[in-house]
């Protein structure tokens, strides 16, 4: 029989007006490896199209990575080749390497890929299911709970880390299409974490989203990376500079530039970098 | 005149208005012309018996229909289970896995076959399952009208899958579902209110349909027990009784007129007003 | 943030690829492989089907040839089949249908996408596609005990004004490849509105922007620029509706007087191919019959594939299945 699967997460300790988050007892250790995910000479294409260019980086257990970039750079596409997203478009082709935790993701079963690096899309997209079956659906299908009772504590759990409990734990059998732009955004927040991931990419998920509800986002992101290491892809130059620890600049399908996201912003190496953050282009 | 030439283009101008209305008017009012002939005639001479009494030898009068209801049920029932996999399926194969050639030319083929009249559709069935088996049965009936469900069943499936937004499917796998898991536990359940409307309409349609019940089921005036023999049927029984010469026959194919068109055209508004609902919730 | 001791799962180890059993138990090859039988079967019916007609028609086609289809006789007694008095029948009726059908169909579709108000476009397309779910042996029972009537009335007024031509002349007893026409009319009318109205109104709006402004009245803009942008459009539904017309059994069978003979007057009883096969299928005797049946079955066939043919390509993608 499991033992109780309530799951202390750091960042439910980090006191944040608004939301009502009871005090855990132990903490989860920080992963044992610095780094999380190593690309190495990671090379796309679209048909024949060439959408990244032997991009090598380094993403930090529990830090924010950003990836800025002008539109087209390839920023997404990277992102969603960290969980094997563009296999599901046809005609694509990857070479090179990304290890997560030193084990390559392109030798493993795309499915325990995916549940263990998740993904928040640009614009909301829940089920149109109920909010809690929302959030279920991923402990479901990966049969992660042993019972009912086990699904539900998940669930709240995973609300609670996306703080919208309180906002939805009335209304947990209504459509999740009844919550506003910005409380979907963080369901499918919710949804994503319900498995449990170590890795959350966040690919431009404010950017339908009014500036109070990216706000709430961005305090969600700080409080998550001590249980998760997140990537983030945006264009808002000020968000990543809010809340990124490290900032890669993207540029026509290749990486210019990986640093702290200090260096970045205020002594950037490289003179494209530089152009783009002073707003000289794109 | 400029005056006079204007004068005569505002003419034209309405003459065509009211000449144009009128036609609309002409083809709306022959649905509630229609409506309104048939529940004079069918529905005020409509009885209990005719749901519940089993027709009278030639030329007696009295008697009902109750073997031809439960027949088309059962014609409709085997039909359900003929056409709607493989049209649903089908669909699935075309909206979710498709690749080009071989969906083109699965559509086209559909295409084909929906355009097929429903009389040599009867005669498909029969040369399959009449001429072996040397009878007239349920099943050769059932079947003509399970694959005339078939291209209906694949265009509507295939439509209403193709509604749902790739955004779905790919938050469904992004979580960890497989593709067929995502299909399964998200996509179809989503779609799943216009495939119900879908798969109603599509029964409505064949419900009336007369033809390729002709020489395949045939008809009988008694109970039809089990598949293998011939069975009557609603709309076959207003065909028989309506060119037959018996006035108490007529009075019985107006009232049958009467229960078919009210069935069949209750599940078409039905059906809409769900389709039409639908539109307005999705984001 | 002190490390716990107990309640932290460990990572998981890392997961291979899998396999093809592991594979196929996840399902994605047995959802892809189940659909496609589906969809392959439809393949297979439908290839059957002509299959079928070919092989059951072999008998009449071996004896008649080509002639069948020129060939006036239809005597079951001494074996003597000919399929022209049944094409011209299903000719000349679905002809006469699309006479009347087409201005009265286009007509209200036209009123029903440009001129008419929005609220009661909606209402009035909503009863005239209910039409359209009508089921053809309801239209037979209207034919023969209300419109034959009727037509009976009014033959004498139609034989005034246009007896003089061999098309209105000889006796009149209601059932007749007249009457025949008019039900057909009655019944493609929904489905040229149904189409017709959606071509039209998928006219970009600019273009009656740009000739209202230039002073045209709504008629002129509809008839002089909207009609003839959704020209081939209309053109489809036209075919569409031609290939009920011809594959339509019920309706035409109660009201067309059922006599395999070739006449130049409408008011005379005809016959069509769908007709006789639902009349005389199961009074054939021997297999010849049959045959020649089926052989008409698969004539109706070929017609109806290569209407649909040209409709499709005419509507290109306004395909809409009136379930």
């Amino acid at each position: 029989m499991q033992a109780s699967t309530r799951q202390p997460y750091p960042e439910m300790n980090t006191p944040t007006a608004g939301t009502n988050t009871p005090p855990m007892d132990a903490a989860r250790p920080l992963a044992d490896t610095a780094h999380k995910l190593s690309v190495t000479d990671l090379n796309f294409y679209y048909g024949k199209f060439q959408a990244l260019q032997n991009i090598s980086m380094e993403i930090f257990a529990n830090q924010v990575t950003a990836c800025i970039g002008p539109s087209g750079c390839g920023k997404s596409t990277f992102l969603r080749t960290l969980n094997r997203m563009n296999e599901t478009v046809r005609n694509t082709r990857v070479e090179g390497q990304i290890l997560l935790d030193g084990v390559n993701i392109f030798e493993q079963e795309v499915a325990y890929v995916r549940r263990r690096v998740g993904m928040v899309f640009q614009r909301s997209n829940p089920f149109p299911k109920s909010i809690f079956d929302n959030v279920a659906y991923g402990p479901r299908i990966n049969g992660m709970v042993a019972n009912r009772a086990a699904l539900h504590e998940k669930v709240e759990q995973s609300l609670h880390r996306a703080a919208l409990w309180d906002e939805v734990k009335d209304k947990l059998n209504q459509s999740a299409y009844g919550l506003s732009g910005g409380q979907q955004q963080r369901l499918c927040i919710a949804r994503a974490l319900a498995v449990d991931p170590e890795v959350l990419l966040l690919d431009e998920p404010c950017s339908a989203l009014d500036p109070i509800a990216t706000a709430k986002i961005e305090d969600l992101i700080f409080q998550l990376k001590s249980s998760c290491t997140i990537v983030i892809v945006t264009h808002n130059m000020q968000q990543a500079a809010r809340v990124a620890d490290y900032t890669g600049f993207f540029l026509l399908g290749r990486l210019i530039e990986f640093d702290s996201t200090t260096v970045i912003f205020k002594n950037p190496a490289k003179q494209e970098t530089e152009d783009y953050i002073t707003g000289r282009f794109g | 005149m400029r005056d006079l030439h204007t004068l005569r283009r505002k003419t034209v101008n309405v003459v065509m208005l009211t000449i144009t209305g009128l036609c609309t008017l002409f083809a709306a009012g022959t649905l509630v012309f229609i409506l309104g002939y048939l529940f004079v005639h069918g529905g005020s001479s409509l009885t209990l018996d005719f749901f519940t009494k089993l027709p009278t030898p030639v030329g007696e009068a009295g008697g009902g229909m109750a073997n031809a209801i439960v027949g088309s049920a059962k014609l409709l029932a085997l039909a359900m289970v003929v056409g709607v996999p493989l049209g649903f399926l089908g669909g699935v194969y075309l909206a979710e896995f498709g690749g080009s050639t071989f969906s083109f030319v699965i559509r086209y083929v559909t295409d084909l076959l929906n355009g097929v009249p429903s009389i040599v559709i009867g005669i498909f069935a029969y040369t399959l399952i009449v001429l072996p088996q040397k009878h007239f049965s349920t099943l050769a009936g059932g079947l003509a009208l399970g694959v005339m469900m078939i291209p209906i069943a694949v265009r509507s499936s295939e439509e209403f899958l193709r509604t749902i937004p790739n955004s779905l499917r790919e938050g469904a796998m992004a979580l960890g579902a497989s593709k067929a898991k995502s299909i399964l536990t998200v996509v179809i359940p989503a779609a799943k209110n216009g495939i119900m409307t879908g798969i109603m309409l599509n029964l409505a349609r064949v419900a009336g349909e007369t033809a390729p019940l002709l020489f395949t089921s045939f008809g009988n005036r008694f109970w039809s027990p089990g598949w293998e023999q011939p069975t009557s049927a609603l709309p076959v029984m207003i065909f028989t009784y309506a060119i037959s010469p018996y006035e108490d026959w007529h009075r019985q194919a107006w009232s049958a007129g009467f229960v078919l068109l009210t069935l069949v055209l209750a599940v078409n508004i039905f059906a809409r007003a769900v389709l039409a609902k639908k539109k307005h919730v999705a984001r | 943030m002190a490390a716990s001791s107990t309640t932290v799962p460990s990572a998981d180890p890392s997961r291979p690829a899998p396999n093809f059993l592991e594979r196929l138990r996840g399902g994605d090859e047995a959802a892809y492989v189940i659909t496609f039988i589906a969809a392959a079967s439809i393949l297979l019916i439908t290839g059957m089907l002509v299959y079928e007609l070919f092989i059951n028609s072999a008998d009449a086609r071996a004896k008649f040839g080509w002639a069948f289809l020129f060939t006036q006789t239809w005597d079951p007694v001494n074996d003597q089949f000919g399929a022209l008095p049944f094409i011209y029948g299903t000719l000349v009726t679905s002809f006469l249908a699309l006479l009347m059908g087409i201005p009265l169909g286009v007509g209200a579709a036209i009123f029903l996408a440009e001129l008419a108000p929005p609220k009661i476009s909606d209402a009035l397309t909503f009863l005239i596609e209910l039409l359209a779910a009508v089921p053809s042996v309801i239209y037979g029972l209207l034919g023969i005990f209300v419109l034959v009537p009727i037509l009976r009335v009014v033959e004498p007024s139609l034989r005034a004004v246009l007896g003089w031509t061999p098309f209105f002349s000889g006796p009149f007893y209601g059932v007749s490849l007249f009457s025949a026409g008019v039900v057909l009319a009655v019944m493609i009318i929904p489905f040229i509105i149904s189409i017709s109205r959606e071509v039209i109104l998928a006219v970009p709006g600019d273009q009656r922007e740009a000739a209202l402004a230039l002073g045209a009245t709504r008629w002129e803009t509809t008839w002089d620029v909207v009609v003839p942008f959704a020209k081939k459009g209309i053109m489809g539904s036209i075919f569409l509706a031609l290939a009920r017309a011809l594959g339509e059994t019920m309706a035409v069978t109660m009201v067309v007087g059922n006599d395999p003979k070739i006449k130049a007057s409408l008011f005379a009883p005809g016959y069509s191919i769908a007709a006789v096969i639902a009349n005389e299928f199961t009074e054939a005797t021997g297999k010849l019959y049959t045959s020649a049946l089926i052989e008409l079955g698969l004539v109706l066939f070929a017609l109806t594939i290569v209407i649909n043919g040209v409709a499709r390509l005419l509507v290109m993608g306004a395909d809409k299945y009136k379930t």
